[in-house]
């Protein structure tokens, strides 16, 4: 019997235009010269182009304003943080506290599910409302098939105090009066009038305005894969620096063991 | 200090008492009731202890003989698989030996061959049990994915691999085996219909797929099944490592031959 995997013209054969390192010394990066034609951006230019193939300083000034503004509060209480301060007073490596924090921000109620979400939801709802679909029909069959928006809606409080801050910046690049901003906040006056009474929340905010530069959710959910590091590794130094072991010790009797009091013997 | 209750840790899974002297230390721990120190240490194995911390309960004979059975089949994929690769590539460069079940578990977490594969195919054994008909109709007319999720839609019916020939033997062995030991009908009517199955996807049933039957006979929820195939493939990856570390990236594959930068 002869058979061949398709596997087999893969095999020590793995072409691309991405790019890659010849050992001559050259370095290409989506068909552009490392060293000569791209050696003069700032590194959130370089990401941007790495990651979508973008060459717009004016995305990368405005993605940089939102990882400042938005992404990086330096409290060891945030859930992805925690795991990083977690690691410093458990003593382990930096890079890993960080890998474990970032890994954990592709979380579902904050992070990295949100923004590729939220920019879905506004691409999806832009393309309905074409057709014809009002924004109460959209927002209501969003929320009767996923029982959530993302983008709308916060753990612990409502309302986001990052909102006023990024649009302030955004307006400031001339971003902030598209057609997505524009629907961002239309969905936001709409729940409002509803029992859920969801506010905006900033991964919303960041979705639409890089919506309307064309960014799509993958783009951005690419984009915003490292944005968390800032809030991540003073955690981590903060927690190393201090007693090990004292990040928020828990006694056994914060174990609340509801269910499994009764003791049971194993059989041999 | 305040009076306010403190915020706790709520589980049904775990129970401690205090040392006298101590109330950050733990005098007993109790896993679903059962004393892990004073009971579990002698007269357990790991296997039963593994399958009570995920289900509370301690398991049948028959129920360990199949998830032993599992962990032996999924302990090592292989210096081939993507996910032992990946450890492999962290041991070459001496990185930290966490970074190398780290590169393990998120290669090992994908669509193809990893945990969330076994994930959704636990859902498809959710959707249709053993109705042939009903196999058919998923597979024919996939579920589709309503918005955008970090996880990409699936490219192939998870539990086949689209990349196979024919059903490996070790897959035909495992199923085999674990559908002799199984206090379940799902390995059985799996192993009874592959070819059937098989016929329908266009590709041959994986280790995924086995494994996806194997966690539906033990009545494991999806999440679980994910979570436990990540953990029962760590040890090939964990070995392969430190081997990898010791005999260095100059005996390691570059692909130096292989790549190709095109315009």
């Amino acid at each position: 019997m002869t058979v061949h995997s398709k596997f087999e013209r893969y095999e020590d054969n793995w072409q691309t235009s991405m790019g890659g390192w010849s050992p001559e010394g050259e370095v290409i990066l989506r068909g552009k010269a490392l060293f000569t034609e791209l050696n003069e951006k700032t590194w959130m230019e370089y990401l941007l182009f790495a990651a979508t193939g973008r060459e717009s300083p004016k995305i990368a000034r405005l993605m940089e304003a939102m990882w400042v503004i938005c992404t990086s509060f330096p409290d060891p209480r945030i859930w992805n943080n925690r795991i990083a301060a977690l690691a410093g007073t458990a003593r382990s490596t930096g890079v890993l506290a960080s890998a474990g924090a970032l890994a954990v921000t592709e979380a579902t109620i904050f992070g990295l599910k949100p923004i590729k979400g939220a920019t879905d939801f506004f691409y999806r709802a832009e393309g309905r409302m074409t057709q014809g679909e009002t924004l109460e029909e959209i927002v209501q069959s969003e929320l009767k098939q996923f029982r959530s928006v993302y983008g709308y809606g916060r753990p612990i409080i409502n309302k986001d105090e990052r909102i006023e801050p990024m649009m302030e910046f955004a307006k400031s690049l001339g971003c902030g009066n598209g057609k997505f901003i524009q629907l961002a906040f239309d969905v936001e006056r709409y729940l409002l009038q509803t029992r859920l009474r969801y506010r905006m929340n900033i991964a919303a905010v960041c979705a639409a305005l890089l919506a309307d530069e064309g960014l799509t959710p993958t783009e951005f959910y690419h984009m915003a894969t490292l944005a968390f590091t800032a809030g991540v590794i003073p955690c981590f130094i903060d927690a190393e620096d201090k007693d090990e072991g004292s990040f928020f010790p828990l006694r056994i009797s914060r174990i609340n063991s509801s269910g499994c009091e009764g003791l049971r013997k194993w059989r041999k | 200090m305040s009076n306010e209750p403190k915020e706790t840790v709520t589980t049904k899974i775990w129970s401690e008492t205090a040392e006298r002297d101590n109330p950050f230390a733990a005098a007993s721990c109790h896993c679903a009731g059962f004393d892990v120190y004073g009971d579990l240490l002698k007269n357990a194995t790991y296997i039963d202890y593994l399958y009570l911390l995920f289900k509370l309960e301690p398991p049948t004979e028959n129920q360990t003989a199949l998830l032993q059975g599992l962990a032996i089949a999924l302990a090592n994929p292989g210096p081939r698989d993507h996910s032992v690769r990946a450890a492999m590539s962290s041991g070459v460069g001496g990185s930290t030996h966490a970074a190398a079940l780290i590169a393990a578990i998120s290669v090992g977490a994908g669509n193809l061959g990893g945990s969330r594969e076994v994930f959704h195919a636990i859902e498809y054994w959710d959707r249709c049990g053993i109705d042939l008909d009903a196999w058919k109709d998923l597979i024919e007319n996939p579920p589709q994915e309503g918005r955008m999720d970090v996880w990409q839609p699936m490219e192939h019916p998870p539990g086949f691999d689209p990349n196979g020939v024919n059903c490996p033997t070790p897959v035909v062995q495992t199923l085999t085996h674990l559908a002799d030991v199984s206090p379940g009908t799902h390995l059985s009517w799996l192993s009874k219909n592959r070819p059937l199955l098989e016929g329908y996807t266009g590709y041959p049933l994986a280790f995924s797929g086995v494994a996806a039957a194997a966690f539906y006979d033990l009545e494991f929820q999806a999440e679980q099944a994910e979570m436990l195939y990540l953990l029962l493939r760590l040890p090939g990856a964990a070995v392969h490592a430190l081997e990898q570390e010791k005999l260095g990236w100059r005996k390691y594959p570059f692909f130096s031959k292989g790549f190709k930068v095109t315009e």
